[in-house]
């Protein structure tokens, strides 16, 4: 399941930096984002609330408000095409046709007042220019095709008709009507109960084999990653901190902001591990009132050093296809040298 | 046999290491829905619909399932925060499903809850003392040097700086929130705190500092914990035993390791296996029963086992007959036709195709 031919990214993320110009003063919320994305790839993007990871996605796309939102720098290229650069119209022409969006909450993304055939036929009559008939059939093997049964009946039916579970399908199926290249779901299971987001995770992994689509899943959920990325990139304070496939992610973590939330999670396969106490990570997460000039993570950090609250470590190789930002080497249980 | 006893650490269970602290048989809570002009009442949400547990003194009783099965409700009917529609409460082996007025507001004192979002459920015009000593001062428990003191023993007590008695509530990041959250449902020394998906609206580094300040308090306070989660893994960490709750009705209850070791009711299996795993080698290999459709509306359940129009093994028995709620192993009870029947369970459950 590597399909991560590096070697020509379908998008290609540089040095993304966003701030928001709020009352309190400016939050440095992305700083410094960029990473590739292989055809048919699923990369995982797992961050606390603030981490950034939502904010870098929608500025790649340019949906955040200007103001209280700035990006400062950045570019995007999607097969090439610099998608931050593009104007208004070019832009609109990109979204939903090569790139679709997933959203957390399906009830605030979708239109209450207009029937789920509409808000499905209408990207297909817009950005394919289909006719009225053939865009309703397509429409309804598009609810089809994410398991929504007696579509045909349901394209006339309102968001409020379906339930938490059938809305997040409409959604996906939004998202996919026009066969985008990349697909950025942005917390799409998190509203949702487990069961259901079985179901769905189902359907994406089903839907990422047939149509050979990159995925990008962010999320804060690493059990999820876990089971559908190929690779994973670890945000912390608007930073990339550690960026690894999947297997070597999970099993030999190097940064220590990722190793603590791996500890931090009661398994539930570990046999008789139930009493006792949790890990914790101590404090919590930073303000990002100020440009980070050190570690973000440094304050938490049990491995900190004066370094730390110099520098901000900038992302290095540290095995094949594995990156961190991290002074500190936990192998070796010593400061890195350069 | 160790020499020194290992009360501290040791789970309870169910077997009878600790007297019954609080009793639930056959609760019920049933919600009407008036319709029309004249606000007839056409149907009713059984949200709880025949609850039947106990929870034994010093223990944590988990009780998990999905976004509408009726979990909350069951914690809230417990403490009086709702009328029982039928059923019995009992506290201490007394009857309080019928008290009013003066004896309910004693009974609070013993019975406190944590809700889900600290945001929501502390007065942002409030200041963290106040919020903290408004029961003591309702109860007319403390007032004048004696509040603040007690005031700044709490909040030490679940790891906040008396310096911030003065402050305002969004002064506070999430965790800080559920800790002021958990000073007060302290302050009146209650025995028994029902916690309502405590960490559900928290980072995942800050669950555990709230779940391991919790487990501190019940050991230094000898606190019971009903602790309402849709996290089974959290679950299973923290409590001594689960209840598995589907439409309103508890469909298994076992001690914490069995349960997860080995579920008899197949929704638990599957809700087990629908929750994922941070192990990728294990994510991929794993089985996975996936459910199809949806929890159906508690307001119409489904006749016999409300669990037979998803269960991968119902058969038309399943539709006709209700399960009854019977004792298969010590201490690990389950509602299904077809429980003890652990040949047929994994041959008939439908497998998910692995990553």
């Amino acid at each position: 399941m590597s399909g991560a031919t590096a070697t020509h990214p379908v998008l290609a993320v540089e040095d993304v930096r966003t701030r928001f110009h709020t009352q309190e003063g400016v939050v440095h919320a992305v700083n410094g984002i960029g990473f590739e994305l292989g055809e048919g790839e699923v990369l995982g993007v797992v961050g606390e609330s603030g981490s950034g990871k939502s904010v870098t996605m929608l500025s790649l796309l340019r949906l955040l408000p200007t103001p209280p939102a700035e990006i400062v720098s950045g570019s995007a290229r999607l097969e090439g095409e610099d998608l931050m650069a593009l104007d208004a119209d070019r832009l609109r022409e990109v979204r939903g046709a090569r790139v679709g969006f997933i959203f957390q909450d399906p009830m605030t993304s979708l239109n209450p007042v207009l029937t789920v055939g509409y808000q499905l036929t209408e990207p297909l009559r817009l950005h394919l220019g289909m006719d009225k008939a053939a865009a309703r059939e397509r429409a309804a093997q598009l609810l089809d095709l994410v398991g929504i049964p007696e579509a045909t009946r349901r394209l006339s039916d309102f968001p409020h008709q379906f339930s938490g579970g059938m809305r997040q399908r409409v959604m996906i199926a939004i998202a996919l009507a026009c066969s985008p290249k990349v697909l950025i779901a942005d917390e799409p299971t998190t509203a949702l109960d487990v069961t259901i987001q079985a179901q769905i995770l189902d359907v994406v992994k089903r839907l990422r084999r047939e149509l050979g689509m990159s995925i990008i899943w962010i999320t804060h959920d690493l059990g999820v990653v876990a089971g559908l990325a190929d690779r994973v990139m670890v945000m912390y304070g608007g930073q990339v901190v550690e960026r690894a496939d999947v297997k070597s992610l999970y099993a030999r973590p190097k940064h220590p902001y990722t190793r603590g939330l791996l500890r931090t999670l009661p398994s539930p396969d570990a046999e008789g591990e139930t009493s006792g106490r949790l890990a914790s990570i101590p404090g919590h997460p930073p303000s990002l009132l100020q440009a980070p000039a050190s570690c973000p993570f440094a304050p938490r950090c049990e491995h900190a050093f004066d370094r730390c609250q110099r520098e901000n470590p900038m992302l290095q190789a540290v095995g094949e296809g594995h990156e961190v930002a991290c002074f500190f080497d936990v192998d070796r249980g010593a400061p890195r040298a350069d | 046999m160790p020499t020194e006893p290992a009360i501290a650490n040791a789970p309870v269970h169910s077997d009878r290491a600790t007297p019954v602290l609080v009793e639930v048989e056959n609760l019920a809570k049933h919600f009407p829905i008036m319709r029309g002009v004249f606000r007839r009442q056409v149907g009713s949400v059984r949200a709880v619909d025949g609850v039947n547990f106990r929870i034994h003194e010093r223990e944590t009783l988990g009780l998990v399932g999905e976004s509408g099965c009726g979990k909350s409700t069951a914690g809230r009917v417990i403490l009086r925060l709702y009328d029982p529609t039928a059923g019995r409460i009992a506290f201490r082996g007394e009857d309080i499903g019928d008290v009013h007025g003066e004896s309910l507001r004693r009974l609070r004192q013993s019975m406190q809850m944590v809700f889900q979002d600290p945001q929501d459920s502390l007065n942002p015009r409030m200041t963290v003392g106040s919020i903290v000593g408004e029961p003591l001062v309702e109860h007319g428990v403390a007032k004048g040097r004696a509040l603040d003191e007690r005031v700044d023993e709490l909040l030490n007590a679940v790891g906040l700086s008396a310096r911030f008695a003065n402050r305002y509530p969004h002064e506070f990041s999430g965790g800080q929130r559920q800790r002021i959250g958990i000073a007060r449902a302290l302050a009146l020394e209650p025995e028994f705190i029902v916690c309502d998906e405590p960490i559900a609206a928290l980072d995942v580094s800050i669950q555990a500092q709230v779940v391991n300040l919790l487990q501190d308090l019940q050991e230094r306070l000898g606190l019971t914990y009903l602790f309402i989660s849709h996290d089974l893994a959290m679950v299973r960490h923290i409590a001594d035993r689960v209840a598995v709750m589907y439409l309103g009705k508890i469909v298994e209850l076992a001690p914490s390791d069995e349960l997860y070791r080995e579920p008899l009711h197949p929704y638990t299996r599957a809700l087990m296996s629908a929750a994922p795993v941070h192990d990728p080698e294990l994510e991929a290999a794993r089985e996975r029963i996936i459910l199809t459709g949806d929890v159906p509306s508690p307001a119409n359940p489904p006749s016999g086992c409300r669990f037979n129009t998803r269960c991968p093994m119902a058969t038309p028995e399943c539709s006709v007959r209700e399960p009854e709620w019977r004792e298969l192993r010590p201490g690990h009870q389950v509602a299904c036709h077809y429980a003890g029947d652990v040949e047929r369970m994994p041959a008939i459950i439908k497998t998910g195709e692995p990553g």
